[in-house]
């Protein structure tokens, strides 16, 4: 059984002569049940590829499916089928509309389930989301600009959970936060991911960060995928020249930096 | 929000316009009741009176109070004002909403026509429509409330273009929600309010517009009368009675003032307060021990503070003492609002007239960083310390050629010759491994990626004899790969120099890595410094989370990550970065 | 044309600006080309009736009918209006019965000068005010003088220039008897029209120019200037100033427009034989085919500006910032 599945997804921007091809035929599958990192430098692709998947940006060829059910392009099946995978932006706070109560914005995700919910039975859903991801839910009325920038990420993850997706999409979610609150958002996607299963693609630069969420890892560059598998066999033995490079890069604390080859 | 529309009208502005749109508002309401009889009754001995008490502006040609006419004229003034105002609202609101629905082809040629409106002047086009509808009062307030639609139709766009492009509009969409329903909750909340302030700074632009029309003879016409018309009468007769006319330019512009002033005050509840400047302390304190000479940079009990949004003072450095010895690599890390950046520029004397600095001592290799410096430090600050900042793209001047910001502290401060300086800004760009250094000197900053301009900033450094290079974030906006190629730069930089470096940083590998002491801050105060090898050795608890609560490639997978605790921190200090 | 644009953007984005400036300078000339000519089509009900007033007999309503040839098909009437133009043939006027264009070439100079001194004198006027200001009040020094100044630039930019032409007439003409009120017959006819022409669009500039060197004098990069410890000339001069061209040309552009139209009612308070009092009579009277050249020669003055700014933006813009829009 396979959740997510990319193949031969290209995307282009612009048209024309001056069309630039940002993702060049890639293939990638998360697996159900799974967390999978996608690791990138700017320009990769790696955002853009996750927008194709939400239908934030519209491949040029190549297909997306979600256990097997086409998810792209503009018919209702595929517009249905596309809100069961849900995403995270890197800035919470972009995120969240600024005059909206974060629980109705909570609430807000709702929407996708379809579901016709009465006002106490939302707003029982709203609180036990809030909880879930440790926020205080009397805050519900508050407006988020009052919350931290941790806290308004986990709102962001809450609203995202309240569409019950069958895949979590985690673009570069922890760039934006210091990091001692980085630490906590990090171990809310684990205990997420270990309580209900969740299916994820977590997109970041960070190859630190991803190894730790990780169990697959895919590694892009300049629009194509350059190397990917188990997280542990990737990074002790990468195959690639870049995925070397982007591992010796990281810097490693209490170890001199190694900049001879730079 | 109620509550802070209520403190904005508490204040002497708010007051001010609350008074004058209640005068505005009780003379055009009652205004005919009151004035009426004066406004109309002719007094065939006293026409074409020139100001006096009676009549504080004068009387017309058949005896009439000019008084009374021009406070009976508010009414059909703001009426006309209003209507016209709303007519420009609702026809923008309306085509602008109609431009941002469109598909992509139709839309950009709506775009394109509300441009091309755009490029004539109001008068114009209400010029252009009143040979349409012909001079009435009516035909001048259609005139002006479709010259003022093309305004509003842009405004309402790029509102509307700028909160569709949003995150959580995204957000939205991703949940199914319908753009009618996303237009309802998301994007009309958040065009409403700037369109309000518009609105009210649009009706003083109306009126002014209204009573140009009627000046002219194209607006309202006799025997009704707005200010417009009155100040067309007077200005003829302006030898004899000059308050004739300058009654109604007054009421004009003092209704002008008010709406604008309205506008202006909903703009600032919606940005906030302004921020004041600190004041600088009367006299530096006493200095108590002699500053150390072979220091490169020697800092004691440093104080910041800036004025917040409410006036009062926020003190975000609270007393660091910091020491470089020659040629000594030192990194400070936090996070944000711990006061490392601040710090930072506070050594190197370039914070604002809005900081409150006050220390012991601030001394950049025995020069006083406190002060304003005499011509001669100046010059050494110029050659021996070098500044790189975090942002790539805009630290570098954007109009200005690669080569001659390399040169300029040379030619400045060392009085070198052009030629060599350009000769000695190609060795610095070949030492930082910049390709074709020559080539890069004609160029434009914009030419360079983010990495190379960095480089570059290193480069400049370089071109003096720096003892100092203070490095704010210089990797932060970069990818790791392009991360390693700027700290070698940095490093062979260091080595070819012996210049000291302070490295800032939320990165506590990075720095751990590069650095040869660690100092650690938080909520502006230093917790503990380290030698960068004995991380391990670390004995405050900020410093011990710090290290561990980052993941890094030996990190335990099947282990939460230890959590800073963060329960005794005031949310304030992050709020004011956001 | 994509494709073409593309490359050339690549190749000279100043080239590709200003061509695609020109192409939208050409477009809008198309749509006030349509726009004058159905402008007489416009007026609602009757338009000759409308001109001669309910009273006129209907011969003479046929008579100008037939004279502004509203008699003949519509398609006709557009080939005449635009093969009109072509030849340089704008109709007589009704009111005066003189062509149209022997009256524009009469009074065109006169609008002409008073825009361009007005002009001239703002822009010379506001560039040090702005700068100045900016540079002293920077980062919340000297508080009361930002205030101030603003606060009186403010209000220059609040008073129309009709007002502050009568106020002109009655301090320097009527209280002083220092220079003319009225009429055009030398250079002292000039000063307080150009003055009350200039004063607003001055304190507009200024503002802008304020604004943009306080943004400037923000950016990291003058930071950068300032770590360098240059010498304040440089700092402002050499790294502050170029970055503020773009911005104030192109409010330089909205300026020398308003100018243009501006003049329309400076010409009527000091009663100066100008394209502005004309427009004016026009109107009132119903003078179509006047009216029509008119706003053609406006149209055109407005394009005009823009093109010139658009230019002058093509050669200065530091860093083609112009070729994003």
């Amino acid at each position: 059984m396979s959740a997510l599945e990319f193949r031969g997804v290209r995307v282009t921007y612009g048209h024309g002569r001056s069309a630039q091809l940002a993702v060049d035929g890639v293939d990638l599958t998360v697996r159900s049940g799974t967390t999978h990192g996608l690791v990138g430098e700017s320009g990769s692709g790696k955002s853009t590829l996750a927008r194709v998947a939400v239908g934030l940006a519209a491949a040029r060829s190549g297909t997306v499916t979600l256990d097997g059910a086409d998810i792209t392009g503009r018919s209702a099946a595929a517009r249905a089928a596309r809100r069961r995978v849900q995403m995270v932006f890197q800035d919470p706070l972009a995120a969240l509309d600024p005059r909206m109560p974060v629980g109705l914005s909570v609430a807000e995700g709702l929407l996708a389930t379809g579901q016709r919910l009465s006002r106490t039975d939302r707003e029982a859903r709203v609180h036990a989301l809030l909880d879930r991801v440790h926020v205080d839910p009397r805050r519900a009325g508050e407006l988020p600009a009052t919350f931290s920038g941790g806290q308004r990420q986990r709102i962001t993850i809450a609203r995202a959970l309240a569409a019950d997706p069958a895949v979590l999409i985690a673009d570069e979610i922890t760039s934006a936060l210091d990091v001692s609150v980085q630490g906590v958002v990090l171990n809310l996607l684990r205990e997420l991911r270990q309580d209900l299963s969740l299916t994820m693609l977590f997109i970041s630069h960070n190859l630190a960060v991803v190894r730790y969420v990780s169990d697959e890892v895919t590694v892009m560059r300049a629009g194509r995928v350059v190397e990917h598998g188990p997280t542990e066999d990737v990074l002790a033995a990468p195959d690639d020249d870049y995925t070397q490079e982007l591992l010796r890069s990281v810097p490693i604390m209490g170890q001199p930096l190694d900049l001879e080859d730079a | 929000m109620i509550p802070t529309l209520r403190r904005t009208l508490r204040t002497p502005q708010g007051i001010a316009v609350g008074i004058g749109l209640l005068v505005v508002a009780l003379v055009a309401v009652f205004g005919e009741l009151v004035f009426g009889d004066a406004a109309t009754v002719r007094t065939i001995g006293e026409r074409q009176a020139p100001a006096s008490l009676a009549h504080p502006f004068g009387t017309d040609d058949l005896g009439r109070d000019l008084l009374a006419r021009v406070l009976v004229a508010t009414r059909l003034s703001v009426l006309l004002t209003l209507g016209a105002t709303a007519m420009s609202v609702a026809g923008g609101v309306l085509l602008g909403v109609v431009a941002a629905v469109l598909p992509r082809t139709p839309r950009r040629l709506v775009a394109a026509f509300i441009d091309m409106l755009l490029s004539f002047p109001w008068l114009l086009l209400a010029l252009f429509f009143s040979v349409i509808w012909g001079a009435t009062a009516t035909g001048a307030m259609l005139a002006v409330g479709f010259a003022g639609v093309p305004v509003f139709a842009r405004l309402v766009n790029t509102l509307a273009a700028s909160v569709a492009s949003a995150d959580y509009v995204h957000a939205a969409r991703m949940v199914g929600s319908s753009p009618l329903r996303t237009a309802a909750r998301h994007v009309l909340p958040n065009i409403v309010p700037p369109l309000v302030v518009n609105t009210a700074t649009h009706a003083s632009v109306t009126l002014l517009s209204f009573a140009a029309l009627s000046f002219l003879g194209l607006g309202v016409q006799a025997p009704e009368y707005d200010w417009g018309r009155l100040l067309n009468e007077g200005s003829q007769r302006i030898y004899l009675a000059p308050m004739a006319a300058i009654g109604p330019g007054i009421a004009i512009v003092l209704t002008g003032v008010v709406f604008a002033l309205l506008g202006e005050l909903l703009s600032e509840r919606r940005s906030g307060g302004r921020a004041g400047r600190a004041q600088r302390p009367a006299a530096a304190p006493p200095r108590q021990d002699p500053p150390s000479l072979d220091a490169v940079v020697d800092v004691a009990a440093l104080r910041i503070a800036f004025r917040g949004p409410g006036g009062e003072l926020v003190e975000r450095v609270h007393g660091v003492d910091l020491h470089v010895g020659e040629g000594e690599v030192v990194g400070i890390v936090g996070e944000s609002g711990s006061g490392k950046s601040v710090t930072a520029m506070a050594i190197a004397g370039l914070l604002g007239p809005d900081a409150l600095v006050t220390s012991e001592r601030v001394a950049f290799r025995g020069i006083d960083m406190t002060r304003a410096v005499g011509a001669a430090d100046r010059r050494t600050l110029g050659l021996e310390q070098a500044m790189i900042f975090q942002d790539p793209q805009s630290s570098l001047n954007p109009a200005l050629s690669v080569g001659l910001q390399l040169r300029e502290v040379s030619e400045t401060h060392a009085r070198t010759p052009r030629r060599v300086a350009a000769r000695r800004a190609v060795e610095m760009l070949r030492l930082v491994r910049i390709p074709e250094p020559e080539r890069r000197l004609r160029g434009l900053p914009h030419e360079l990626s983010g990495g190379m301009r960095q480089r570059v900033m290193i480069a400049m450094g370089l071109m003096g004899r720096p003892r100092l290079i203070v490095a704010d974030e210089p990797t932060t906006a970069l990818d790791v790969t392009v991360q390693r190629q700027v700290l070698r730069a940095l490093r062979d930089a260091q080595r070819s120099t012996g210049a000291a470096i302070l490295l800032i940083s939320h990165d506590i590998a990075l720095v751990s890595g590069f650095c040869d002491r660690v100092v650690v801050m938080r909520h502006g105060v230093v917790v503990e410094e380290l030698d960068a090898r004995r991380l391990h050795e670390a004995r405050h608890p900020y410093t011990r989370g710090l290290i561990a609560c980052v993941p890094d490639l030996t990190t335990d997978r099947s282990r939460p990550l230890p959590v800073l605790d963060t329960a005794d921190e005031p949310a304030l200090l992050e709020e004011t970065r956001a | 044309m994509t494709v073409t644009l593309g490359s050339l953007h690549r190749a000279s984005p100043r080239a590709a600006f200003v061509l695609r400036r020109l192409a939208r300078a050409g477009a809008t000339i198309a749509v006030v080309l349509v726009a004058t000519f159905f402008l007489v089509q416009l007026v609602p009900g009757d338009p000759v009736r409308a001109a001669l007033g309910p009273t006129a007999p209907p011969e003479t309503v046929e008579a100008l009918r037939t004279q502004l040839g509203l008699d003949l098909p519509i398609g006709e009437q557009l080939t005449r209006y635009l093969g009109g133009l072509v030849t340089g043939d704008l109709g007589v006027s009704v009111t005066s019965q003189r062509p149209v264009t022997a009256i524009l070439a009469e009074r065109l100079p006169t609008t002409l000068l008073l825009a361009v001194a007005s002009f001239l004198l703002a822009a010379v006027g506001a560039f040090p005010i702005g700068v100045a200001t900016a540079v002293s009040t920077y980062g919340g020094r000297r508080r009361p003088l930002d205030l101030a100044v603003s606060g009186v630039l403010g209000v220059l930019v609040a008073v129309p220039n009709f007002l502050l032409a009568v106020l002109l007439i009655a301090v320097f003409s009527v209280g002083m008897g220092a220079l003319p009120p009225a009429g055009w017959s030398g250079p002292a006819n000039a000063v307080l029209p150009v003055v009350a022409l200039a004063v607003g669009p001055l304190a507009y500039l200024a503002r802008i120019v304020h604004v943009e060197m306080l943004r400037v004098l923000a950016a990291p990069y003058l930071t950068t200037a300032r770590s360098k410890r240059l010498p304040p000339r440089l700092l402002y001069v050499r790294h502050a100033l170029p970055n503020i061209v773009t911005a104030s040309l192109t409010a330089g552009g909205v300026v020398l427009t308003g100018l243009v139209a501006g003049t329309v009612l400076v010409e009527t308070v000091f009663v100066i034989p100008g394209i502005g009092t004309a427009i004016v009579s026009s109107i009132v009277t119903r003078d179509y085919p006047l009216v029509q050249g008119l706003v053609l020669v406006y149209a055109a003055l407005v394009l005009a500006a823009n093109l010139l700014i658009d230019l002058a933006l093509a050669v200065l813009d530091p860093r083609s910032a112009i070729a994003e829009g």
